[in-house]
């Protein structure tokens, strides 16, 4: 896996070939790397900014593959909903929106990291750890880091959209983030908070990561509508794009002038919906592309040092948490 | 001047927004404002569209917030959709991440008057089974000011079960401990009204009966007052508005029980779904239910 001298994660190795999750089977043309995207716009971006949007895509995937090889050697054994691969959204949305309230769901570990929550939190919590941003009673879905802004979510799809819009009605104007899946959006009551935001003109920026996944059932076989077009339907800008981190940075931006507004983002799950398999690749690597347009500007050694001090700060807090947990928890717990 | 439990809300309402608090919920301002439960103005008031589950979910949100959001559900009906966003959201948010959710539900039970098989219910045994937060069941305006100055003082979510019944009433029921009484009568929600009359009843067949009243059902405190008169007379019932099986009366029953040794019977709704017409309709236990049920458990000894 990783260590403190690799100049980046291992490639992923698939681990159970025998139930490949289905690659868009709808043969979707929006489903790719390229959709919706602007040139010129990592050219546009201050260096420094681009440099720090990779530093945070490279936390949340040093850190959930870290939590991957956690379960793996049996270190962490609640679930564990990873983020790997869709570590390009939360990060970009952070850009321009950290200080905002923000909710998500359970793939949530990218949206905790991006969005400033305090990883040892994050570390205790799936350790099982009283210190945990949950006081271990939440695992791998709670996000919660209130200090931040950062509402807690209670495992239930899409249960985060309306809360996110009662927080937007009652927030005196602050702008709020609501992260949701693809699945999620299908909920009832997910629809009824877009429509019940709309109505309300609330500060709430809707943020669907669309793997095209629900557990292991493509979009194809759920429903035949667009996120987007029932976003419009209900009278608020929307936008269907992929995961190029400048492209939902832009569109962020631009978005969170004229709230309520939907950002739909096409992005791929690298890993499990639950747990840390692996079953085979996805179809594309956002973390690499964004790696390959920063060294076609010149800033292959920035990368490459940001990766080496993101690994070194993720083994050293996850060594250091688990000696702390041999200390406080007696074995076997 | 007395004032019914129904104004008492209202007022008690108003000053909440006053004091910047809000209300939530569908049809608020729509003809009768809430059976003249919620002031008659627009401000503070939050007109949910036809939102259940989503409308609790909002009122949760609110709440993490801190505007201390009094969610109206019209009828305990909608609870089965509403409950969700509230025993998963609300009710753990304290424990689980740190800061509380202190929604204020109202929830309204009903029966009769045609209101079959959707409209008559009550079910704050349902939030009773989750834990995280308080049921009451208030049918008096003190009590209803009690519950709400607790409401105010505390941060947890609170599931407020009134009746329907009670709104016109200006009643403040008081326990009745008599001496030589046979059988203890615990009343819960709108049971506490058809009570009364069991106990006259009862008295006319020369049985003598204490009645003691229940305003919360969780947590229920197993204490002296509601100890001793059992303990006096040896034998219970408890009578509630909601199903029995697994629900409050069972449930306090079985708490009374464990606590004297003494036998103590359940009697709330039959277990069938209420109707429209009137020999179908199963709403609180009549007077003559009660009845029934005490001189049985009486001459069964
Ligand atoms: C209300 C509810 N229904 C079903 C589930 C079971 N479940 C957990 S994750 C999931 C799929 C969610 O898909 P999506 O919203 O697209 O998120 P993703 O897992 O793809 O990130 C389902 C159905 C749940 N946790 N909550
Ligand atoms: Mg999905």
């Amino acid at each position: 896996m990783t260590d403190a001298n690799s100049a980046g994660p291992a490639p992923l190795e698939p681990l159970d070939a025998s139930t490949p999750y289905p690659v868009n089977p709808a043969n979707d043309p929006r489903r790719s790397p390229d959709f919706g995207v602007i040139d010129g716009l990592a050219e546009e971006m201050d260096r420094d900014d681009s440099l720090e949007m990779f530093r945070r895509m490279a936390l949340t995937r040093y850190f959930d593959l870290r939590v991957q090889k956690a379960q793996l050697d049996g270190d962490v054994d609640c679930f564990i909903y990873l983020a790997v691969g869709q570590e390009a959204t939360p990060a970009a949305v952070s850009m321009s929106m950290r200080g905002s309230w923000v909710l998500g769901q359970h793939r949530c570990h990218s949206i905790y990291l991006s969005f400033d929550g305090g990883p040892m939190a994050l570390a205790d919590e799936l350790l099982g750890l009283p210190t945990g941003c949950c006081g271990g009673l939440g695992g791998s879905p709670p996000i919660n880091d209130i200090d931040k802004r950062i509402i807690g979510h209670n495992g239930l799809v899409g249960d985060q959209v309306p809360v996110a819009a009662g927080v937007a009605l009652t927030s005196g104007g602050d702008k709020v983030v609501c992260f949701f899946g693809d699945g999620a959006a299908e909920e009832d009551y997910v629809l009824a908070a877009m429509g019940f935001a709309a109505s309300r003109d609330l500060p709430l920026l809707f943020v669907c990561e669309d793997n095209d996944l629900s557990v292991l059932t493509p979009t194809v076989e759920r429903r035949t509508w667009s996120l987007t077009n029932v976003a419009e339907g209900f009278g608020m800008p929307a936008v269907d794009i992929t995961d190029d981190p400048w492209l939902v940075d832009h569109w962020t931006r631009k978005m969170s002038e004229n709230l309520p507004a939907l950002i739909n983002v096409r992005t791929c799950r690298e890993l499990w919906h639950v747990g840390a398999g692996c079953d085979n690749n996805a179809e594309w690597n956002r973390y690499e592309l964004t790696k390959e347009t920063l060294a076609g500007m010149q800033l292959a050694a920035e990368v490459e040092k940001i990766e080496t001090e993101t690994s070194k700060f993720v083994e050293d807090l996850w060594r250091e948490r688990l000696q702390k947990r041999s200390e406080i928890l007696p074995a076997g717990t | 001047m007395a004032r019914t439990v129904a104004e008492t809300i209202r007022d008690l309402t108003r000053g909440h927004i006053d004091d910047g608090g809000i209300v939530i919920g569908q049809c608020l301002t729509a003809v009768g404002w809430v059976q003249n439960t919620i002031p008659p103005q627009t401000k503070g008031i939050v007109e949910l569209p036809m939102t259940d589950i989503c409308g609790s979910g909002i009122a949760v949100g609110a709440a993490i917030m801190g505007k201390r959001p009094i969610f109206v559900m019209r009828f305990q009906s909608f609870l089965w959709l509403n409950a969700s966003p509230l025993v998963n959201y609300a009710a753990k948010s304290k424990e689980m991440f740190g800061y509380p959710a202190p929604v204020f539900a109202r929830a309204i039970a009903s029966e009769s008057d045609g209101s079959g098989p959707l409209h008559t219910n009550c079910f704050h045994s349902l939030f009773m089974h989750m834990p995280g937060m308080r049921v009451c069941a208030p049918m008096t305006p003190k009590e209803y000011e009690a519950i709400w100055a607790d409401y105010v003082a505390g941060d947890d979510p609170f599931m407020v079960s009134e009746h329907r019944r009670s709104y016109k009433s200006e009643i403040e029921f008081e326990d009745q401990i008599e001496d030589g009484a046979e059988i203890t009568l615990y009343a819960v929600s709108a049971g506490r009204f058809n009570v009364e009359d069991a106990a006259e009843a009862l008295r006319e067949q020369g049985i003598r009966c204490n009645i003691v009243h229940l305003v919360w059902l969780k947590p229920f405190e197993v204490d002296a007052r509601v100890l001793a008169p059992l303990k006096a007379s040896g034998r219970g019932i408890v009578i509630d508005s909601a199903y029995e099986i697994a629900g409050a009366s069972q449930s306090i029953a079985y708490d009374l029980m464990l606590a004297t040794g003494c036998p103590v019977k359940a009697v709330g709704q039959f277990d069938r779904s209420p109707g429209v017409a009137k020999h179908l309709e199963n709403g609180t236990p009549t007077a003559e239910r009660i009845v029934e049920a005490a001189t049985s458990m009486i001459k069964d000894g």
